[in-house]
Order: structure tokens, then sequence, then C-alpha cells
């Protein structure tokens, strides 16, 4: 390497950087593509969960607002609400096993895995609505109480996101069908792999604080 | 060094959130085989001390919200792949900020609520203000 390429080594390295970093340093430039998408969905990720704190605060208040209606250690069932963590947790786990998949460029394993990410998530969405239209049926539809107002506000956008994401999942399932593993094509698998996961951190949120702790008091 | 090695060197200084250094298959399925079994574990353990007698009641909130975050960074770590690594430093940053935002929503609103309910003048006298 010459001093032509490192125009910046007549000033005598003043950060005492040699060698490798030196010409890195010279040779900086914008990221890869890849690294730019993935950093922009993760700060949009963020913002969605930043979101869904402010559901999760006005839950808070309003836990105690039943206005004389049941409130949610009458209404919870919490094996229903095991079984949809187990298949939203084996959901993200297979949404794993599709990414690995889409890096070794083993369309069959990928589409396999991803169909079983599917299954998942509908099996998630299909309690979700039995126990929202049980609900209902009981009476305790979102406007009965104020809390029952935050309960389907917080959940059912948490229910809106993953039937987002499984359209997000059959796009990505045709695209690569259709197209292939393209370069464009993996940077949206990562972000819907993002995607899914961060799903997956909410629901956490809210087994534990909606479901766990409103069923014991 | 050739455009190529330094764009080699620069890639592993930079991680895309959800990225792994290795694209190595075992080691790879290794990280989200033991993050879904910690994740059992604990969600396991949510269930059952939300259900049981057998811890003291009042700390049973308390241990519920620890689970929770330890959970979260299970997923954080082994399926997201937010690791504290020096390639992951924006994305830790913009990680950082969003917590700080969210216990500043949750937190602030919680804690304001709870003491205007506590200052509010009773019911009663505020009817007989009328």
């Amino acid at each position: 390497m010459t001093d032509a390429v490192l125009p910046y080594a007549a000033h005598g390295d003043p950060h005492h950087l040699r060698g490798l970093q030196e010409a890195v340093l010279g040779h900086e430039g914008p990221a890869p593509k890849r690294i730019v998408t993935g950093y922009g969905f993760w700060i949009f990720l963020l913002s969605d969960i930043v979101m869904f704190s402010c559901f999760f605060a006005s839950y808070a208040v309003l836990l105690r607002q039943t206005a004389g209606g049941p409130s949610g250690s009458q209404l919870f069932d919490l094996r229903s609400v095991a079984a949809e963590t187990a298949f939203l947790l084996l959901s993200s786990f297979t949404c794993g096993l599709a990414s690995i998949a889409a890096d070794l460029r083993n369309a069959r394993w990928y589409q396999a895995a991803m169909a079983v990410t599917c299954v998942l998530g509908l099996c998630f969405l299909a309690l979700e609505g039995r126990e929202f239209s049980g609900l209902v049926a009981r009476g305790a539809g979102p406007s009965r109480s104020a809390f029952l107002s935050a309960f389907f506000t917080l959940v059912g956008c948490h229910g809106l996101h993953v039937s987002a994401g499984i359209l997000w999942l059959l796009t990505m399932m045709a695209q690569v069908y259709a197209k292939g593993f393209r370069a464009d094509i993996c940077r949206r698998l990562l972000c819907f792999a993002l995607f899914w996961h961060a799903l997956d951190i909410i629901w956490v949120g809210i087994f534990s604080i909606v479901y766990l702790m409103g069923s014991g008091t | 060094m050739s455009e190529l090695e330094v764009r080699e060197f620069h890639d592993r200084h930079d991680l895309a959130p959800g990225e792994e250094e290795e694209v190595r298959l075992g080691q790879r399925l290794l990280g989200y085989i033991v993050g879904l079994g910690l994740s059992i574990l604990l969600t396991a353990t949510s269930f059952f001390v939300a259900g049981t007698d057998l811890v003291w009641q009042p700390s049973i909130p308390v241990a519920l919200t620890v689970l929770a975050i330890a959970q979260m960074g299970i997923h954080l770590v082994f399926f997201l792949h937010i690791t504290t690594g020096p390639d992951n430093t924006n994305n830790v940053m913009a990680l950082a900020f969003g917590l700080l935002i969210v216990f500043l929503v949750v937190g602030g609103s919680v804690w304001i609520m709870s003491h205007l309910n506590q200052n509010m003048m009773p019911m009663d006298q505020i009817m007989r203000m009328q």
C-alpha cells in the first residue's frame, strides 16, 4: 500500500493507529445495505415497542376501573394462555430455523420451516379469537369497562401485529418461491425474522403482566 | 491490502440486528435450541409461580416481572442476536434509548396516576362543593 492510497499518512499517525486499522479508517464508507436495512428496521421495532409500552401503561392505570364488571381473575383462562404462549414460542423457534435455511440457500427446508411458523401463528390467532369471542359473548366486551377497553386494545393490537406478520410471512414464502434467495429478498427475510421475534418479546410482557398477574389478584 | 480484504474487515465489525457472525450450521442451531430451552424453562416457572401457594404471595408480581425481563433478555440474545460485542454497538445504543423511553412512559404513567388518585379529594366532598 502506498502513500498515494493513504493521503493522511503524511500527518504522522496522530491517533497511533497503524497498519490494518489505519487502512480501514481510510476506506470507511457507507455500511453495506444489509446492515443499514437491519438497523433501520430495528429502530422501527423499538418504536413499535414504545407504542406497546403506552398501551401497557394505560392498562396498568385502568386495571382497577372495572365499573362493577368482571375483573381479570374472573375472565382469564390460563390454560388457553399457556397454549398460546407455546404456539408463539415454537413459531419463533421455527422462524429461526427458516432464517438458518435461508442462509444455507436451502429452499425446501426454508419453505417447510416457514409453513410450520405460519401454522403455529394461525393456531395462536385462533385461540385468541376464541378467547375474544367468548368474552364478548359473556358480556365482557371492550365497551363493558375501562379495564376491558384497555385489555382489548393491548392484546388486540398484538393480535393485529401477528396477523400482519402472517401476511408478511406468506409474501416472503411466495417471493422466495418465485425469485429465489436474491440479496434484496434476503434483506426482507432478515427484517421479517426480527419482526416475528419482537412479537414474541411483546407477548412475554402480555402473558406475564396481563394474564398471570391479572389472574392472581 | 486489497479493497476486498478491507471490506471483509469492515463487515466483521458491523452487524445488522438479528445477524450472527458465523454461518456455521451447528452453532447457530445450538443457539436457537438453547434459547428455546431457556424460554420454556422461564415460561414454565412463570406459570408455576403464578398458580402456586408455595411462595409468599406479595412476592409473586415481583417474581413474575423478574422472570419476564429475564425471558425478554433471552429472546434478545438468542433470537434477535443483540449482544454486547463491539460489532453490535449501534443496535445496543438504539435498544438502550428505546428502553429509556419505555421506562419513562410506563413508570411515569403509573407513578403520576397513583399520586393523582391519592391526592384527589374524596368524591362526596366534590359533590358537596357543587
